[in-house]
């Protein structure tokens, strides 16, 4: 195990390379300047020496060599700065956005915890929503609950979420009044009626993306149920004489979970990636937001790290359900 | 004397007091949301409008523009002119006399120092300052004593007011960015996010592409100045939600640059809690003829060059009837409502400026046709034009963006009943805008035979805007397609006519002449065809008192009088 784990582990090093390299050149390639947001009145000979002070003009490999210096040797030094009080980094350039000029993890710092908690609520809730549905579903197969289940799930996987998100704020934030459509991020909880605000402002963004996130999910949980339900194993179940309720949330649920836990696993890394739409769309200043708004500014180094980081979590992610699967079903066995 | 000016100020203090102006920090909050979210404080590092009017709350120039483009004194006694010898007889000098007691937010004072080190700091040439042609022409700023700027230029300035004026060239303190010059501009993050400033607000937080959030500037010059405590500007989203906000669920009391169908600003409106307003600038949304070839055939390098005349629209007649079809009232009604009116002109305002042409905006279809058919351009057996076995095909090409796409479909209805096969191309703005010149998309290369777009003086004098449509100015491959005359129009009368507004002093003369420029390229030669005058829509909340709204400086520029209303 230990073994498979280090192969992995040091397999993952060229592919992350590749991957940084491919990302640069794609990102880099892709048309677009970042001078195309300035106004029309500013000079061409202006706008060059714009592009000059950032970099901009020098060739893509220097800049890429520039970029693997600065993302895996200043920026973890100027961490590790931060937390000892050491001087590792001697102040040398970290990555810098281009269009706002803030160093790139300075901007990721600021904006992990917003898309940690909308993001990362709308999952926990998409699964809580879903797991029932998909279990009842798949119990009385065919019935109305199914039926409506069906609908609600097509419904959630073929409404994008641009059409919910707007058709949620006319509903509770324009007719209703209940909620407030834009995201207030300086919100601190230090209280009851703060805590009460924050789940205000949540809400609607939550619900679009849980509707989203329980659609998929719920499908899932009941093919896996539906599986299970046929074999014989849960015949024998029956046969001994045990509750319908111990044999569906007993033996059937927990075999089938397998799969489900491992898709749920596995949509994780896609919480840090936030959620463009839904993010943009309620103002949340979540990572999902930024990385649209670099897109459209051109502002390439913003756009290759945030890019570069979802690849080394889905790398990771993926490492660690390998693993998972080892540690939990005794039949997998990788030396 | 001084007893007298204190009498004076304690009346009109007095006088004042009745119009229900709140006294300083008592009206709580004042809260903005823009459609994109701010990126940076510093205008000088970018000039990318949300930031620069974010930045006119906490940082200012010497003067502004009012609403009616109008200059106004902000941290000086008054403005320099010719009369009262600010600016030298030669016209190549103009100084500045700072307010006495001036004080940065920080409490301490503003010298003349620091407009020195503002010019140098954007003049430095490895700073990339987004404002450098605001400095275009200064030959050295210095300080004559500590609360007087001069400024002199490399040669007589017709129009001094560039640097140091308007919300694109503001004052920045020397003792905070003094070690940010040149190569370390961009490097500054917490002065380029949390400027210290003179303005009515000072910063307290900024979250990039966020939010940011203000306070009231304690050592504000107007001690009853600003009635709001506190100040949030809060950024992403889109047009239609930014409006909402304030339109209709009222969190936010201002939402700057809420371009939204008409259809949906009336039901906003309708929805009684917020207003629309509108300012008119001189954005154009304008179609630009390619007088070049920009036929595939040709090798590259002499593609859309003079080199090679365009077949069809080098004919006026040809131009003159495309623009005679197109009905400049519907694309304005379809697209802007209030937010826009159809225009003939490239320099539609202010209105001294503007030449009284307004002989494009009745359509025209039959006049249109007549004008075809005499070119020699008449109708084949598929009703496409044709002359000397040639169809007339025209590419007419513009950005993605949905009010774009419907200007374009209108457009080729309307020629396509004139007989012309239109090819409709609409190409992502970051590409058509982005001067990359290894791209064939960009609107400077123009590989097509019309292009569509918007365009703006900047600030309200026309001159520099006028000069782009010189020769030289037209992209080529000899220098890199940077260049600003898109049309390669030539004509070495205009040329002239440019030189002599570079060196008239007399106003009404210089006004007199750019409006001979604008009719020029637009109803002369119809190199230019422009649609419609847009004007930046934004909204208000009923409870927000005080706005002004303006087109020739921020639409912030005179947040101090605003208050809230009770």
């Amino acid at each position: 195990m230990l073994t498979f784990t280090l192969r992995r582990l040091l397999l993952a090093i060229p592919t992350l390379l590749v991957i940084s390299l491919v990302i640069f050149l794609l990102v880099d390639l892709a048309p677009g300047s970042p001078m195309s947001e300035i106004p029309l009145t500013v000079p061409p000979d202006v706008r060059r020496k714009m592009m000059e002070a950032l970099g901009a003009d020098q060739p893509v490999f220097v800049r890429y060599v520039l970029w693997l210096r600065q993302f895996f040797w200043v920026e973890p030094a100027t961490l590790f700065d931060g937390w000892f009080g050491t001087n590792w980094a001697g102040g040398e350039q970290r990555i810098l956005s281009w269009q706002s000029r803030a160093p790139v993890f300075t901007i990721i710092g600021q904006r992990i915890p917003q898309t940690l908690t909308v993001i990362g609520t709308a999952y926990l809730v998409g699964v809580m929503i879903a797991l029932p549905i998909g279990i009842y579903s798949a119990y009385r197969q065919y019935s109305l609950f199914d039926q409506l289940g069906t609908l609600f799930a097509m419904i959630g996987f073929s409404v994008p979420t641009f059409f919910s998100g707007t058709l949620i704020i006319i509903i509770f934030a324009v007719t209703l009044g209940w909620f407030p459509t834009k995201y207030d991020t300086n919100l601190s909880v230090t209280d009851w009626p703060s805590f009460v605000k924050q789940l205000q402002q949540m809400a609607m963004p939550v619900m679009t993306l849980g509707l989203a996130n329980a659609a998929v999910i719920s499908r899932y949980m009941r093919s896996s149920m539906l599986d299970n339900m046929g074999m014989d194993y849960v015949r024998t179940a029956r046969a001994k004489g045990l509750t319908e309720r111990v044999v569906v949330l007993k033996h059937v649920l927990r075999n089938s979970m397998i799969p489900v836990v491992t898709v749920i696993a596995l949509g994780i890394p896609s919480i840090f990636g936030g959620a463009i739409i839904t993010e943009n769309l309620f103002g949340v200043n979540g990572i999902g937001a930024a990385l649209i708004g670099a897109i459209h500014a051109s502002d390439l180094p913003m756009v290759q790290t945030l890019a570069f980081i979802f690849a080394v979590l889905i790398v990771s992610f993926n490492l660690i359900a390998d693993v998972l699967y080892g540690l939990l079903d005794p039949r997998i066995r990788y030396d | 004397m001084k007893l007298k000016t204190a009498l004076l100020g304690a009346a009109c203090a007095l006088s004042f007091a009745p119009a229900a102006f709140a006294d300083r920090g008592t009206d709580g909050e004042v809260k903005f949301t823009f459609p994109q979210a701010v990126s940076i404080m510093n205008p000088f590092l970018s000039s990318g409008t949300k930031d620069v009017y974010a930045a006119s709350l906490v940082l200012e120039p010497l003067a502004g523009f009012d609403a009616d483009g109008v200059i106004i004194p902000k941290l000086v006694t008054e403005i320099p002119t010719l009369e009262n010898g600010g600016i030298s007889a030669d016209l190549t000098s103009i100084t500045w006399k700072l307010l006495p007691d001036l004080k940065w937010s920080d409490g301490s004072p503003v010298t003349a120092d620091d407009a020195v080190f503002t010019a140098a700091y954007c003049m430095d040439p490895a700073g990339g300052c987004a404002q450098l042609s605001k400095f275009d022409g200064v030959a050295k700023v210095e300080a004559v004593d500590a609360s007087t700027v001069k400024v002199t230029f490399t040669g007589p300035k017709p129009n001094p007011y560039t640097a140091f004026v308007g919300a694109l060239s503001p004052i920045l303190q020397k003792a905070q960015f003094a070690a940010c010059q040149g190569a370390a501009a961009p490097t500054c993050t917490d002065p380029n996010n949390m400027p210290i400033g003179t303005g009515p607000f000072k910063v307290t937080g900024f979250t990039v592409n966020d939010t940011v959030t203000l306070a009231m500037n304690d050592q504000y010059r107007d001690p009853a100045k600003p009635a709001f405590a506190s100040a949030v500007i809060k950024g992403g989203g889109d047009a239609e939600g930014s409006a909402r906000a304030v339109m209709e669920t009222g969190e936010f009391d201002y939402a700057w640059n809420t371009q939204i169908p008409p259809d949906s600003q009336a039901s906003m409106t309708a929805a009684g809690k917020g207003e629309f307003v509108v300012a008119f600038g001189t954005l154009v949304e304008r179609i630009e003829m390619n007088m070049t070839d920009p036929d595939p055939a040709l090798p590259e390098g002499e593609r859309s060059t003079a080199k090679h005349p365009h077949p069809f629209l080098s004919d006026i007649k040809v131009r003159t009837a495309l623009s005679k079809a197109i009905d400049r009232q519907i694309l304005s009604d379809v697209g802007y409502g209030a937010g826009g009116k159809p225009t003939c002109n490239v320099v539609p305002a202010p209105d001294a400026w503007a030449s009284d042409n307004t002989g494009c905006i009745a359509q025209d279809m039959e006049g249109a046709k007549k004008l075809l058919d005499e070119a020699g351009w008449v109708p084949g057996a598929d009703g496409i034009r044709e002359k000397d076995g040639k169809k007339l095909h025209v590419l007419y090409q513009s950005t993605v963006n949905p009010i774009r796409q419907d200007f374009q479909a209108l457009i080729k209805d309307w020629w396509t009943e004139l007989g012309v096969d239109v090819e409709l191309k609409a190409i992502d703005p970051s590409v058509f805008f982005g001067g990359d010149a290894g791209s064939p998309d960009t609107f400077q290369k123009f590989y097509a035979d019309v292009e569509m777009y918007a365009n703006n003086s900047d600030g309200t004098d026309p001159e520099t805007y006028l000069s782009q449509y010189q020769c030289v100015n037209a992209p080529s491959p000899e220098n890199q397609w940077q260049g600003e005359n898109m049309n390669r129009f030539c004509d070495p009368a205009y040329d002239a006519k440019v030189k002599v507004l570079t060196t008239t002093v007399d106003v009404a003369e210089r006004q007199k002449i750019a409006k001979e420029l604008n009719d020029m390229v637009t109803k002369d030669s119809m190199t230019v065809i422009p649609l419609v005058h847009r004007g930046t829509l934004s909204a208000h909340s009923n409870t927000l008192g005080g706005v002004k709204i303006n087109a020739w400086d921020s639409e912030m520029w005179n947040v101090a009088d605003w208050f809230r209303v009770k």
